[in-house]
């Protein structure tokens, strides 16, 4: 048993890393996981309710400094501890954990507090167990998630290209060939990238100048399909564009708003993104005619769905997504915290 | 023989160019000339009612109707042209066609394929009202009355209410009424959201109700009348109804 886990911890799949230690979610995690440990441990040691407070007041005294020393360590480190395998970058995350909390120790006995040489060695020891169980713990979360990665694949290509966007284009461009050769070229080029994009690995984040460029791909399609009916305006923030994001984050709501948007109206329809940056936050608004009788069709929330659960992988708490009918527009606000892209 | 007249109906323009490439395309097996384009039903059935065809391909998936509702409101006409629907991928619709033997292209078509079906159509094959009404699972947006060989289309929401005659039921909108060949019963279950029955021979939009007045005589066993907002007349409600009708002004 303990010898399989060790294997899976060596083990470096593609879609294991090191938990964002930057991410509110990931910190609270970590100091409700180590303040539950310190409790057990004096529940274990203390006799009687009085006896285990007081028991974890003496914990707590050696413990919080430490942990806080270690939460803010591994910040500042969160983007160089990423950066290699994860092997490597698990063994780095356990040997900054002993040594900000030998550190730490050594620290206060200069203040006065002798420390013994048993609790120095226990509480550096106890800081490297606590950090790989949490890492495990991470880990294993990011794979109860993945299958959500793994769908967001293939809904890109069962779903969310719905067949009705693949034939109509194809039909589309079938109409350019004989009259335009030069635009069906065009057309065909941009059909293949919207495809190689569903296609590739989407579990790494990309930078949001990429999904931006993807969206006018498609749109671009489906400008020849639907002509002046359909209508863009674009507003994206200085620098927002260097946020990273994960990958069909934008595509497959834009082409939400165009099938339940813009193809049921009879006149032209909007559609409206904008990316804002304020200080540390993306802000993502996409809007969109609304016509409640076509509530019927089906394929919008499965996408959502989807696009909330890897936010929720990639970002924690830290992202939002919600939707709401304002007059008469179909509205979709997303909130991400802005990580810039190298 | 004279050559098919044929309309198409599609509210994607490459997708009505790529139509008429391929009708250029098979013009030398079934000898035909496109008489008109439209960009949606409202236009098709307004080129109907001025213009005559013999075959229209119309598209499924389009704005303001469905190509099938199109499809239903000009088999009012005289001589309604033989439809051909066409479609790019749409589960329902294209396993409704397969369970009652309707014919239909795929999106892109093949010419050999436009070439079969159109001359199915010269043949006379046409879809009856009872298959269409089967096709459509949703509630129409207007109905179809045929006046003096033209289409005219009332959207269903003007309507506000519908009475049974001896022949004909007749609708009433603020402005006039329009005669149709439908049952009162269908129209029942088709819009039991939008009406509500009130007598043997009445349909009400449950929108329009504005309150009761008490009436007197033998029309009303009930005692009541309905009045509706924008409509003089005072609708009596029979007793089987009144229970019903009097718990729409609590809604």
């Amino acid at each position: 048993m303990a010898e399989q886990q060790a294997s899976s911890i060596r083990q470096n799949d593609s879609s294991d890393a090191l938990p964002d230690f930057r991410n509110l979610g990931v910190i609270t995690r970590i100091l409700l996981a180590v303040n539950a440990a310190a409790f057990a441990a004096a529940a274990v040691r203390g006799q009687g309710i009085a006896d285990i407070a007081a028991q974890f007041f003496e914990i707590a005294f050696w413990v919080e400094p430490a942990l806080f020393a270690n939460l803010a360590a591994l910040y500042a480190a969160s983007a160089a501890l990423a950066r290699p395998r994860y092997a490597t970058g698990f063994t780095c995350t356990l040997i900054v954990a002993a040594a900000v909390t030998a550190a730490l120790f050594e620290a206060q006995a200069l203040l006065g507090h002798a420390v013994g040489r048993v609790t120095l060695i226990s509480g550096v020891a106890s800081a490297a167990a606590l950090a790989a169980f949490l890492l495990e713990y991470f880990r294993l979360r990011n794979r109860a998630f993945s299958p959500a990665l793994a769908e967001a694949r293939l809904q890109a290509l069962q779903a969310r290209i719905r067949p009705h966007f693949l034939y109509n284009s194809l039909n589309a461009v079938l109409a350019l060939i004989r009259r335009e050769p030069k635009r069906a070229e065009a057309a065909l080029e941009d059909m293949a990238e919207l495809f190689r994009s569903l296609m590739a690995d989407n579990r790494r984040l990309i930078p949001l100048r990429e999904e931006i460029a993807l969206c006018r791909q498609y749109l671009n399609l489906e400008h020849l399909r639907l002509g002046e009916r359909l209508r863009v305006e674009w507003s994206v923030d200085a620098g927002a564009e260097d946020a990273l994001v994960p990958p069909m984050l934008l595509q497959p709501l834009v082409e939400n708003a165009v099938y339940h948007g813009v193809e049921p109206g009879l006149a032209a329809g909007v559609i409206d993104i904008r990316i804002g940056l304020d200080r540390d936050r993306i802000r993502v608004t996409l809007s969109n005619p609304y016509h409640p009788e076509h509530q019927h069709r089906q394929g919008n929330r499965m996408a959502l769905a989807n696009i909330r659960e890897r936010l929720a992988l990639h970002f924690d708490v830290e992202a939002d997504l919600t939707t709401r009918i304002e007059s008469e527009r179909y509205r979709i606000d997303m909130v991400m915290p802005y990580r810039r892209a190298p | 023989m004279t050559p098919l007249r044929v309309l198409i109906v599609d509210d994607e323009s490459p997708a009505r160019e790529r139509l008429r490439e391929l009708l250029d395309d098979c013009r030398a097996e079934v000898a035909h000339i496109v008489v008109g384009e439209a960009a949606n039903g409202l236009e098709g059935t307004e080129f109907l009612s001025a213009n005559a065809a013999d075959v229209a391909l119309v598209d499924i998936h389009m704005p303001g109707m469905s190509g099938i509702e199109f499809a239903r409101h000009i088999q009012v006409l005289e001589t309604p042209p033989a439809v051909v629907f066409v479609t790019a991928h749409d589960q329902y619709a294209v396993e409704a066609f397969e369970l009652n033997a309707v014919d239909y292209l795929l999106k892109p078509i093949r010419a050999s394929r436009l070439a079969a079906a159109l001359k199915k159509a010269a043949a006379g094959v046409r879809i009856t009202t009872e298959v269409l009404e089967r096709l459509d699972p949703h509630p129409r947006r207007f109905f179809s009355a045929g006046e003096r060989g033209r289409v005219t289309l009332v959207p269903v929401a003007d309507v506000v209410f519908v009475k049974a005659g001896l022949k004909y039921v007749s609708l009433h909108t603020r402005e006039r009424e329009y005669l149709v060949e439908e049952s009162l019963t269908r129209l029942e279950q088709e819009f039991a959201a939008l009406f509500v029955r009130i007598h043997r021979n009445c349909l009400i939009a449950r929108r329009a109700v504005r309150g009761f007045e008490r009436m007197a005589g033998e029309e009303s066993d009930a005692g009541w009348a309905v009045v509706l907002e924008g409509c003089e007349e005072k609708l009596p409600v029979s007793r089987r109804q009144w229970a019903q009708v009097k718990a729409l002004l609590k809604a």
